[in-house]
């Protein structure tokens, strides 16, 4: 195969990359080490980046076409029969349509299927609601036993793969399509379920997921430009949430926002809010995110502008909150 | 409503429309073309030869519904859309731009004469036969058209309104199936085989015709004689994805990307407009 030949399977930390990309190459190393794992997808494999597995091992790759429902179902069938299966479409069509089968077959049946939805969020822009994803964390998160992991890069999003490969249980991997800076370097140590701060600060917390972090990162740097000392911790295991960090962060400084393409309902910050609120944590808090509404067809820039996403906007957040402190 | 009844017009119109579908797409720098203009052929049958409606009164009751179950095809329907005079067609440009009423896949809430949202494939067809129950309760004769993909009808939730549409004995429904051989991963017979598509369908109790999808002869007189169908009506319309334009055709490469400002140009010599010297881009809309 022509093309798997070119597949370069090294990271360039300097140069934005998708984490898509990430979790193709990362597919594609596990593969060589392990002959049980199996790719699936729903005619999207060009789109998820599955099709390099298939250029690299085609009798373990198969293309069920457009057919999430058996896509899911296929994959618990594979995992029960001791297979470790990647089932792989865009996380609206993946999560919404599989719902179901995710729900009995995947998470109430424990199999260990790993399920990759790429194209998470708004930011995937020009094809509009339909096609962006919203409500995946959300979905899935209300689902017992699910593992629910965001990577903020494509390093952090190979490693993840191999922590999915490693961990037996359903698990879902949220993927974008849009290009994001590295925030990790190859001898990072991925964690599941552990909380990952990328940036101290003392005056402000930001807890951030996915494409969010390359935000609250860039928000960190105009908040210390004006005096406020502000951490960074990137949340990439949304479930099972790190409740010890969340609460340690809470704590030790005196606002707190998160902030994730995602709804603002049942995601990172409804999982946030779960823990403070129960801990009878009273902090300054705000939960950044899509407002309940459909957003719509424009650049991946026009709508994290739009939609409360980009980081002015989470500047705003914290220096309001600051301001009731 | 804009009527065309001479076949040679009809094509002419669809060529008009596939012009207008590819300066749209080009201008939105995003988009799938290769569905639109497979299906430009039988969609300009529908609508200027057959469909009943009112333009300035999208919601008249008692028009003729079409869904684009394949809403990733839009492009080509808000071609016809403007031309048939739901908005102006000044908007065909704004199409995937911010603020936009023409999204990247179907918005009834944000689009006069779309019928239900879509983009997310194989839900048109329940959606089409509810339609459809809706007038056989009213004792309506409107009729409900919908156009579904040959990738799309890999869904298993095509099957479960099949069975339903001729169970509940649905009458005034045509769904068209635009078999135009490719989906996004390639060839559909490679991916995951539909075939014998019609037979399937006749199993489940619906008329089937066979057409060629780009014989605007044929296809009119199919849509002709499924107007007296009292069963629930499937046409598999052969086609090839990119119709139109050589370089396109059965080209998967343009299923979901927009052509360079060379190729848009390449395709509308092909289609007959543009002179060697005028530049595409600076073209108006057809
Ligand atoms: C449920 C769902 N799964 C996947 C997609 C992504 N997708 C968009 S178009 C497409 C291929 C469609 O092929 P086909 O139905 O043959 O349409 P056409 O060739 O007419 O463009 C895919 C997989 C989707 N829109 N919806």
């Amino acid at each position: 195969m022509a093309e798997s030949v070119k597949l370069n399977l090294s990271f360039d930390t300097s140069k934005p990359e998708a984490t898509r990309d990430g979790f193709g190459k990362g597919l594609v190393i596990e593969g060589k080490k392990n002959k049980d794992i199996i790719a699936l997808d729903g005619d999207l494999a060009n789109s998820t980046r599955s099709e390099w597995f298939g250029q690299e091992f085609p009798d373990r790759f198969f293309n069920v076409g457009i057919a999430e429902q058996n896509l899911v179902g296929m994959a618990a069938g594979l995992a029960l029969a001791g297979k470790i299966p990647f089932a792989c479409s865009f996380a609206g069509f993946l999560v919404n349509r599989g719902h179901d089968i995710i729900r009995i077959s995947v998470a109430y049946s424990n199999a260990n299927v790993k399920l990759i939805g790429t194209h998470g969020g708004i930011q995937i822009g020009e094809d509009g609601p339909s096609n962006q994803s919203m409500s995946d964390i959300a979905s899935l998160r209300a689902l017992p036993r699910m593992v629910i992991v965001n990577p903020c890069d494509a390093l952090e999003a190979a490693k993840a793969v191999e922590a999915f490969v490693k961990t037996k249980g359903p698990m879902y991997m949220r993927l974008t399509r849009n290009k994001l800076p590295y925030f990790h370097k190859e001898d990072y140590k991925f964690q599941l379920g552990k909380a990952d701060i990328i940036k101290e600060g003392k005056d402000a917390t930001i807890l951030a997921t996915g494409a969010l972090v390359a935000e609250a990162m860039k928000a960190a740097k105009e908040l210390e430009n004006e005096g406020i000392s502000t951490r960074v911790i990137n949340i990439h295991t949304i479930k099972p949430l790190d409740a010890e960090a969340v609460l340690q962060a809470a704590r030790s400084t005196k606002v707190m926002i998160t902030a994730e393409d995602h709804n603002v309902i049942g995601g990172l910050g409804g999982g946030v809010a779960e823990v403070i609120a129960q801990q009878q944590i009273s902090i300054p808090f705000r939960i950044i995110g899509v407002k309940d509404s459909f957003a719509e067809s424009a650049t991946p820039d026009q709508l994290f502008e739009k939609y409360g996403l980009s980081y002015p906007h989470l500047v705003t957040a914290v220096k309001d909150l600051m301001k009731r402190k | 409503m804009k009527k065309i009844e001479s076949i040679e017009e009809l094509e002419g119109k669809a060529r008009e429309l596939r012009i207008t579908t590819l300066k749209m797409i080009h201008a939105a720098g995003s988009g799938h073309p290769g569905g639109s203009l497979s299906a430009a052929d039988l969609l300009t049958a529908i609508y200027y030869r057959f469909m009943r409606f009112k333009a300035d009164q999208p919601n008249w009751p008692e028009r003729d519904r079409l869904i684009l179950s394949k809403g990733h095809c839009c492009p080509i329907l808000y071609a016809i859309l403007a031309d048939q005079g739901y908005f102006e067609k000044e908007k065909l440009m704004t199409l995937r731009k911010m603020g936009s009423i023409l999204q990247g896949h179907p918005d009834r809430n944000k689009t006069p004469g779309i019928e239900v949202s879509s983009g997310s494939l194989g839900q048109g067809l329940s959606v089409a036969a509810g339609m459809a129950l809706a007038g056989k309760i009213d004792k309506k004769p409107y009729k409900t058209y919908c156009i579904l993909g040959d990738g799309e009808f890999q869904e298993g939730s095509n099957y479960e309104a099949l069975m339903a549409a001729a169970h509940f004995r649905i009458p005034n429904l045509v769904a068209i199936l635009d078999y135009n051989q490719i989906q996004q991963c390639g060839m559909v017979k490679d991916i995951m085989h539909i075939d014998p598509v019609g037979e399937k369908v006749k199993a489940f109790g619906w008329k089937v015709y066979e057409i060629d999808g780009h014989d605007m002869g044929e296809i009119v007189m199919t849509l002709e004689k499924a107007q007296k169908d009292t069963q629930p009506v499937f046409i598999v319309a052969h086609t090839v994805k990119g119709k139109g334009v050589s370089f396109m055709e059965l080209n998967k490469d343009f299923h979901g990307r927009a052509p360079s400002d060379a190729e848009l140009h390449a395709a509308l010599q092909e289609l007959g407009t543009v002179t060697s010297t005028q530049h595409p881009a600076q073209g108006g809309v057809a």
